[in-house]
Parts: C-alpha cells; sequence; structure tokens
C-alpha cells in the first residue's frame, strides 16, 4: 500500500541538524548529571559511550523532552527544548524513545501495546494498525506479536521496545541501553536493524558496549562526567588506542585511551 | 480515485487479451492496486484453469505469517482499548478502596447522627487516592514512555482524573443522599480538593501533592471538627461560594501550568 506523504514532510528543513546542544545542563533529581555539553548530531547512526554515570541515560530524558533542561541550549529537529513554552506537542510526534527501564503493561500483547503506543504518539487513526504491524515486522517480532507481554523473554520484550519507539517512523530515535538482556545472536541482529534504521533517521544510542558501537555505528560520541570528551568514527576510535591501553579489541583500546586522555586534560 | 474499471475491459484484462493496449492495462492495474472492489469483481471475471491457479497459489500462500491480514479487532478488544485509554488498571482497586471508606463513613454518619458529618469530611479527599495512583511511577509502569509522547500531559491526565470522579461521584452522591446532606456540600469540596491536587502537582508531582493535600486538610479540618465535635464553616452552605471560587482558580492555574504535565517530574 503506498503510504500519502503529508505536505509537512516534504517541507524543506530549518535546522543543520537534527540534534545540537550547546552547553547544556540537565538535572537528575539534584546532581547536575549533564554539564556543558555540546552535541551535533546528523542523520545516521550515533552511538554514545561513556562509563556508569556519565550522564547518558539524563541526556536521553532531555533529548526526549522528558526533563527539561537547568540551561544551555537544546534544539532537536529545530524545535528549542530549553526554552518555556516551546510547544513539545508537534516535536514529540517525530520522537522515538526507548527508556533505559522498559516499563509495559503485562496483560497487553505486543501488539495492542504498540497500537497504544501508536495512538499516545497521534498517529492517524487509520494508520494505527499498518503502522503497529510494520513496526513489529522492523522489529523482529511480527510472529510473536499476538502473545502478551509478560510471557516474553527479555530479548523480545526489548524489540517490544524498539517496535513501540518506531512505530511513528520518528525522525529522531533515541534507544537507552537497548542491547542489555540480548544474547549475541539478536544483538547481531539488532546491529543490522540498528543500520537499517539509520539511513532515514538520527539514531542515538547510549550503550556502554564498546563493541556494539564499533559494528554498528556511523558516529560514535564518548561521554564522561557529563560532557562529551570526545566524537568521531567508529575507525578514528579504533586507531586511538595503543598497545599499552586496557582492552580486548581495537575499538576498547581506543575508548579506554580517550578516556584516560580526556581524565587527564581535566585534571592537568 | 479515478473511475471504475469498465467490464468489457476488466474481462479482457482476465483474459489477457493482447489486443488490450499497454497503456489502457498499466491504468487498469493501477486502479485494482486500491479498489478492492474491481478487485472482486476481476476475480469474478477469471476463466476456469486460471481462478483454479489462483485458488491454489492462495491457498498455499494462506499459512504464511504476515500476508493474512490480523482480524479485526473485537468488540472485547474495543471495549478494552477504550479502557486503557481512559485509565490505567491500577486505579480500579484504588478506587474500590475509596468506596469502601466512604460507605464506612457513612456508616459513622448514620450510627451517630450528632457527630459532625464524617462524609462531608472525607469527600474532599476522596477522589485524591485515585487521581494519586493515575499519574505516578508506580501505578503505571510505562510512565515515562507516556511521558514523552504527545498525547501525554494534562489532557491525558483529565481523562484519567475523570474517570476517578465518574467513578466516586455516584459512590458520594449516594452517601450523601442517605446522610441527607446538601448534594453541593460534598460535590464541590470534591471538585475543590482534585483541582488543588493538581495545581500543585504541577510543581510536586501529582502523588506527591496527593499526600500533601490530604495531610493538610486532615491536619486543618478533620482533627480540629472531631476535637471540637462541630463542623467547621467551611462545610457548611455558608463555604460554597468559598469553595466555587477557590474551584474555578485552582482550575485556571492547572490550565496555565499545563505544560508541566508533559515533564518526567510531574510523576512523583
Amino acid at each position: 500500500m503506498i503510504r500519502a506523504v503529508p505536505a509537512a514532510e516534504l517541507a524543506p528543513t530549518t535546522h543543520a541538524f537534527p540534534v545540537r546542544a550547546r552547553g547544556l545542563r540537565v538535572r537528575a533529581g539534584r546532581h547536575l548529571a549533564v554539564d556543558g555539553l555540546d552535541l551535533d548530531a546528523a542523520v545516521g547512526v550515533h552511538g554514545l559511550l561513556g562509563p556508569n554515570g556519565a550522564g547518558k541515560t539524563t541526556l536521553m530524558r532531555a533529548l526526549a523532552t522528558v526533563t527539561r533542561p537547568a540551561g544551555g541550549q537544546l534544539e532537536v529537529l529545530g524545535h528549542r527544548v530549553h526554552e518555556r513554552g516551546t510547544d513539545l506537542r508537534e516535536l514529540r510526534r517525530a520522537l522515538g524513545y526507548l527508556p533505559q527501564h522498559f516499563g509495559f503493561y503485562p496483560r497487553f500483547t505486543v501488539r495492542e501495546f504498540v497500537e497504544y503506543m501508536a495512538w499516545l504518539k497521534e498517529v492517524p487513526r487509520r494508520e494505527v494498525a499498518g503502522a503497529a504491524q510494520r513496526a513489529v515486522e522492523r522489529a523482529g517480532i511480527a510472529d510473536r506479536a499476538d502473545t502478551r507481554l509478560k510471557t516474553l523473554s527479555g530479548g523480545m520484550l526489548r524489540r517490544a521496545g524498539i517496535a513501540q519507539a518506531i512505530v511513528n517512523d520518528p525522525a529522531v530515535l533515541l534507544l537507552d541501553e537497548p542491547t542489555v538482556g540480548l544474547d549475541p545472536e539478536q544483538r547481531l541482529g539488532f546491529r543490522d536493524l540498528l543500520r537499517d534504521l539509520g539511513t532515514g533517521c538520527c539514531v542515538l544510542v547510549s550503550t556502554h558496549l564498546v563493541e556494539d558501537v564499533a559494528a554498528a555505528c556511523t558516529d560514535v560520541v564518548l561521554a564522561d562526567a557529563g560532557r562529551v570528551v570526545w566524537q568521531g568514527t567508529p575507525t578514528e576510535l579504533a586507531a586511538a588506542g595503543g598497545t599499552g591501553d586496557a582492552g580486548d579489541s581495537a575499538a576498547e583500546r581506543g575508548y579506554s585511551a580517550l578516556l584516560r586522555r580526556a581524565r587527564q586534560g581535566v585534571a592537568a | 480515485m479515478n473511475a471504475h474499471v469498465p467490464d468489457a475491459q476488466l474481462t479482457a484484462y482476465a483474459a489477457g487479451d493482447p489486443g488490450l493496449a499497454d497503456a489502457l492495462c498499466w491504468g487498469i492495474e493501477v486502479h485494482l492496486e486500491s479498489c478492492p472492489w474491481c478487485r472482486e469483481r476481476l476475480g469474478a471475471a477469471l476463466d476456469g484453469p486460471t481462478a483454479a491457479l489462483v485458488a491454489r497459489v492462495g491457498a498455499a500462500l494462506a499459512p504464511a505469517g504476515p500476508a493474512t491480514a490480523p482480524p479485526p479487532a473485537p468488540l472485547r478488544g474495543r471495549a478494552r482499548r477504550a479502557v486503557r485509554r481512559w485509565t490505567t488498571w491500577s486505579l480500579l482497586p484504588r478506587l474500590a478502596v475509596t468506596a469502601g471508606a466512604v460507605g464506612a463513613a457513612l456508616a459513622l454518619e448514620l450510627l451517630m447522627p450528632a457527630y459532625p458529618s464524617p462524609v462531608l469530611l472525607v469527600a474532599p479527599v476522596a477522589p485524591l487516592f485515585g487521581v494519586a495512583a493515575a499519574w505516578s511511577r508506580r501505578g503505571d509502569p510505562a510512565w515515562e514512555l507516556i511521558a514523552g509522547t504527545p498525547q501525554g500531559g494534562l489532557l491525558l491526565l483529565l481523562r484519567r482524573t475523570l474517570v476517578v470522579l465518574a467513578a466516586l461521584v455516584p459512590v458520594l452522591a449516594v452517601a450523601g443522599g442517605l446522610a441527607g446532606q446538601n448534594p453541593a456540600l460534598w460535590l464541590l469540596p470534591a471538585l475543590g480538593g482534585t483541582a488543588a491536587t493538581l495545581a500543585l502537582g504541577s510543581r510536586i508531582g501529582v502523588s506527591r501533592a496527593a499526600a500533601v493535600v490530604a495531610a493538610t486538610w486532615a491536619a486543618a479540618v478533620v482533627v480540629p471538627a472531631l476535637t471540637t465535635a462541630r463542623l467547621p464553616a467551611l462545610l457548611t452552605t455558608a463555604g460554597l461560594p468559598g469553595w466555587a471560587l477557590a474551584t474555578a482558580a485552582l482550575a485556571a492555574l492547572v490550565w496555565a501550568r499545563a505544560g508541566d504535565f508533559r515533564l518526567d517530574r510531574s510523576f512523583r
């Protein structure tokens, strides 16, 4: 079935990057978890790497417009999220978000849940069933679409979570730790899905699994202590490490080398 | 959509008539893709061997998953969908507990007519137990997903609040009626308590606000009324204009702060 393209999708964009942050500060509770972060993210898959406590989840929440920034500038798809009174409704129609703690209704089937999320994301009523079917097929969970969520395994739940995130064909897709709890084969499948998603939309994947980033991302963003300390390609990440750095693969050595350099730079 | 395919052309198309011009053929195919009515006529126009072939291929493909469209939602599914768009399942036990509490207040009132009316004393805080569950992290497992959607926010909260009120107003009506109280004396305070919770909830989170409002009511009105054994002037007809004004002002405040219900801090 050919989808009718609304005029809003053909309008020229007036922003350079789907995601643009300048001096962004975001609180998690009282703690300033994101502090002076600068980030430009274009269309493609961006792997957000960093140790625990680097502010990845807080940044994701701010990008998902769930937490209002405490300071700095944050523009998502040209909407100035940091300003009070910005109408988030229109922006949110173009966002997909999979939180780190993916809460769900255990009694729902996958399809019911994805359709419910499509309704919440204001997908036109006539397109909901088709959009839900496309989303479960892309997430690779079509064969389990009519089972209840409470009977699914951890990996299948993550796929259901991805299906709900992509049901509205988002322009910015935020996945917070999507590979936690996936077995190696599922992770390979997930990398394929990421590459597929990244062709037409700006995907931000937060993870602390360096090999996922090296394999599936077009761009690596390294965060530490609430700011971006390095941004480059996976090849550059692999090239940054020397033989003396900790890690089992080139990407891991690059990760630990860059992190060490950033911390020394701060200390000096 | 353009006009339907004439019978003569459809028969020629079904028979694979070489006399049918190519350009006409393309037009017919494009039309058939989007017109179930003409497709059905095409099926009827097929000759014997072709029809048998189509039936054989159709039978072979039928069990192959996604090609078989999901059946239309049955009536029960539609009712369930309506329920989940207006409420969450965790509300039901809370509403039952609240109805029980109002029943207990009524029993007390009927047993001890000289005492300050317990039904009037609980009416302002009766909806709060349910409202707190309607917008909280514990009461709604998918709160973080909902917080990030365009449909989430004040309107969704108002839908759920409306369900709480729709369930409790009849209970209060029966209790108030049996106790012989003026309906405005329990209805306006119940609405006022709800509005106060939402207005405060935009700042500190709805569940916390419910706790604060209930505690304030208990300390400022219920305890003095029980110790002095006299109903405060607030809960007599003299207090009604005050309740009406306060409710209207608080409702306006809620509307003015609608944007805050889009953020994660309203779920506390």
